[in-house]
């Protein structure tokens, strides 16, 4: 009932920290305990693997351009479409999802200091680079890196089907980043539930935060999971064991159970922090309060409970699992990510939406998603599932989630990453990027769903002379070249803006905790905290003329208050 | 901290409910293990939130009309009178006790 803000007050935090003191250069960052320079390892160290697991996809897709192609080898294009998958699933989204961004922006929006376990949090990025190097080095050992698959399904994956050094490289790699993702779980849940600023309730905890505790979580119900499977496939590699093998008595199928109990979740914790980071996006650019907000939250938890039941969908064909049950569950997680829909569009509706590079990357989020998650909705559906399954069908929706996410990322990098490095990057040459990027998703995916329809198999390297498979394959590798340029254009957007605009420390007119401190923020993050009436403090602090109605209260009232015209 | 608590102990509950269904339906071993596991994972740190909720001071985080001011307890004297003070004052050398007990290694009792 707090219709009237109370006057601005700030309280003055006295900096009292010297940091001057300790080693510097190389040395500092390797020592660091700073949430934001860990965070910003992970981003650089991510953003590198998505280029690297970008260049595996433009190979994939130069191979497929023609049919009996001899560009790479059969035994090369298998080590290339596993290695792609991995990086980019283990070693890019994930841990730019709940690794870069939320480890810098998280404590800042809760009013934090720092996360709650900072020398774990060291731990965890350090032990995300030892392993992606890990998985990485078996393209150096004989026999080559893991061509099993990204999903290592025993019994492809014993040490008789898959000997040598880069299948256990792998194993090795994933069990290193598993830890490291675990790490960061524990650190996050422990940092939103203690770490919080006086007055920062749970229910007006940004968005963004809200789906990274979701998203921890559900690390810490996942990947323990995972970590457990892979020990086991270790075991039957080396010492003997028979868990996966028929031949001692085993269960193969297992190993899927295994792996689709962590990997469902798993697509929620990369999907979850992109859909948050998208949320504060579309409410900072129309201008208005993210409508809806409980209901965004409890569709947040609704996702998370949900995404532990729905693991078999991947199983279907397999003949041994409960369709009803994963069939009516996946269809189920249709109504939250719907809510979010409505909410994300209602967001939009009536504000003054400002389209700048990161808004547009929201918005071709929501239209790549959209897409993305109507072929999800086919393929819980059995009778299907069992004829897309394996096809390019199944590459194709979820490269449009993945694509999705992707540009739900890159939305994030150019919204803080003004905050995070004080400059922002050049508005036009992210324009071209996202056209880039979205018309080259399109090209992309929309025909390696026919292709999928038409009955071309998955991680195949060579097809037969077949004209309706290869102008599709051509088209998708037309969208690949699109989306590499767009990555491209990226990373000449970063050398090209070094520097050179400085974003100040509110540049969008933002609404949360870190858009109230400096870019970049101090050591332990704020000078002064703004009084936390509502959940977008720093808005209410920069606009006290305006009301702060409580949740559902008044909302229509607050929908129609003045907004200030963009600023550029 | 009760949010905290009902989150978990709600997302426990429905994997108690997920688990229940899934077991008589299916009669699946591996992922019924798992959903099991996963509901206790959400009731071991749920309970002991909830537990400890009932028994501690509202945090300030939990409380919507805190103050930025830390000991937010004394603060309130300026607004509720000066005799606020005592037990505000109280409260907070209190807690600075429980600070220092908190940042102590080892223990002596």
């Amino acid at each position: 009932m707090t219709d009237v803000l109370d006057p601005p007050v700030v309280v003055e935090h006295h900096d009292e920290h010297h940091e001057d003191h300790g080693p510097t250069g190389i040395l500092k960052w390797i020592t660091s305990t700073d949430h934001k320079v860990i965070g910003l390892s992970y981003t650089i160290t991510s953003v590198i693997m998505m280029v690297i697991g970008g260049l595996f996809a433009e190979i994939i897709r130069a191979q497929l351009t023609t049919p009996n192609n001899s560009l790479v080898s059969l035994a090369q294009y298998n080590e290339l479409f596993t290695m792609h998958g991995s990086v980019m699933i283990y070693l890019f989204i994930g841990p730019f999802a709940f690794g870069a961004l939320a480890n810098i922006i998280v404590p800042i929006q809760i009013g934090a200091p720092d996360m709650a376990f900072p020398r774990l949090n060291a731990l965890s990025y350090w032990l995300y680079l030892t392993g992606s190097i890990t998985m990485l080095s078996g393209f150096f050992v004989a026999g080559g890196a893991a061509n099993f698959g990204w999903v290592a399904y025993a019994p492809l994956s014993n040490s008789i089907n898959t000997p040598g050094a880069g299948a256990d490289l792998w194993i090795g790699g994933l069990l290193l980043t598993g830890f490291s993702a675990i790490f960061t779980g524990v650190n996050l849940t422990a940092t939103i539930f203690y770490l919080r600023a006086p007055g920062m309730t749970m229910f007006r905890m940004p968005i963004f935060t809200w789906n990274l505790l979701i998203t921890a979580i559900l690390i810490l119900l996942a990947f323990p999971v995972l970590t457990a499977g892979l020990i086991m496939l270790y075991c039957d590699r080396h010492f003997g064991t028979h868990i996966f093998s028929v031949a001692g008595g085993g269960v193969p199928v297992l190993w899927q159970h295994i792996f689709w109990f962590w990997g469902h979740p798993e697509v929620y914790i990369l999907a979850l922090p992109i859909f948050g980071m998208v949320t504060e996006i579309i409410a900072v650019f129309s201008r208005k309060p993210v409508f809806g907000y409980k209901g965004m939250v409890f569709a947040t938890i609704t996702i998370g409970a949900l995404s532990l039941g729905v693991w078999a969908h991947h199983m279907f064909t397999t003949g041994v699992v409960l369709l009803p049950f994963f069939s009516i569950m996946s269809l189920l997680i249709a109504v939250p990510t719907g809510i979010k829909m409505f909410n994300w569009i209602g967001t939009m509706w009536r504000g003054e939406v400002w389209f700048s590079t990161a808004m547009l990357m929201a918005i071709g989020f929501l239209i790549t998603f959209l897409i993305g998650g109507i072929t999800g909705i086919y393929l819980a559906s059995p009778p299907l599932d069992f004829f897309t399954h394996d096809t390019y069908f199944v590459v194709a929706h979820f490269h449009s989630i993945v694509m999705a996410l992707m540009m739900g990322a890159m939305g994030a990098l150019y919204y803080w990453g003004p905050k995070i490095t004080g400059y922002l990057l050049n508005e036009t040459i992210g324009k071209i990027q996202f056209w880039l990027l979205f018309i080259g998703t399109q090209v992309f995916t929309l025909p390696m769903y026919v292709l999928g329809l038409r009955g071309m198999p998955r991680r195949i390297a060579i097809y037969p002379l077949h004209h309706s498979w290869q102008y599709l394959n051509d088209w998708a590798s037309i969208g690949a070249l699109m989306i590499g340029l767009s990555t491209v254009a990226f990373l000449v957007n970063i050398a090209y803006s070094w520097k050179k605009y400085p974003a100040g420390d509110n540049p969008w007119d933002g609404h949360t905790l870190e858009w109230f401190t400096t870019s970049p923020p101090p050591h332990h993050n704020f000078y002064r905290l703004p009084q936390i009436r509502s959940e977008r403090p720093t808005w209410d602090y920069n606009h006290p003329g305006h009301t702060a109605a409580e949740h559902g209260h008044s909302a229509a009232h607050r929908d129609e208050t003045p907004v200030e015209a963009p600023t550029s | 901290m009760k949010t905290e608590a009902k989150l978990l102990l709600g997302l426990g509950t429905f994997f108690g409910a997920m688990v229940t269904v899934y077991w008589f339906w299916g009669n699946e071993n591996a992922g019924s293990v798992m959903m099991f596991a996963g509901m206790l994972l959400c009731f071991l740190p749920g309970s002991y939130y909830y537990w400890w909720s009932r028994r501690m001071k509202p945090r300030t985080e939990d409380n919507p009309q805190a103050t930025q001011a830390e000991g937010a307890g004394v603060v309130l004297a300026l607004v509720f009178g000066i005799w606020f003070l005592v037990p505000g004052l109280g409260l907070a050398v209190w807690a600075l006790f429980g600070g220092t007990a908190e940042g102590r290694r080892g223990g002596t009792h």
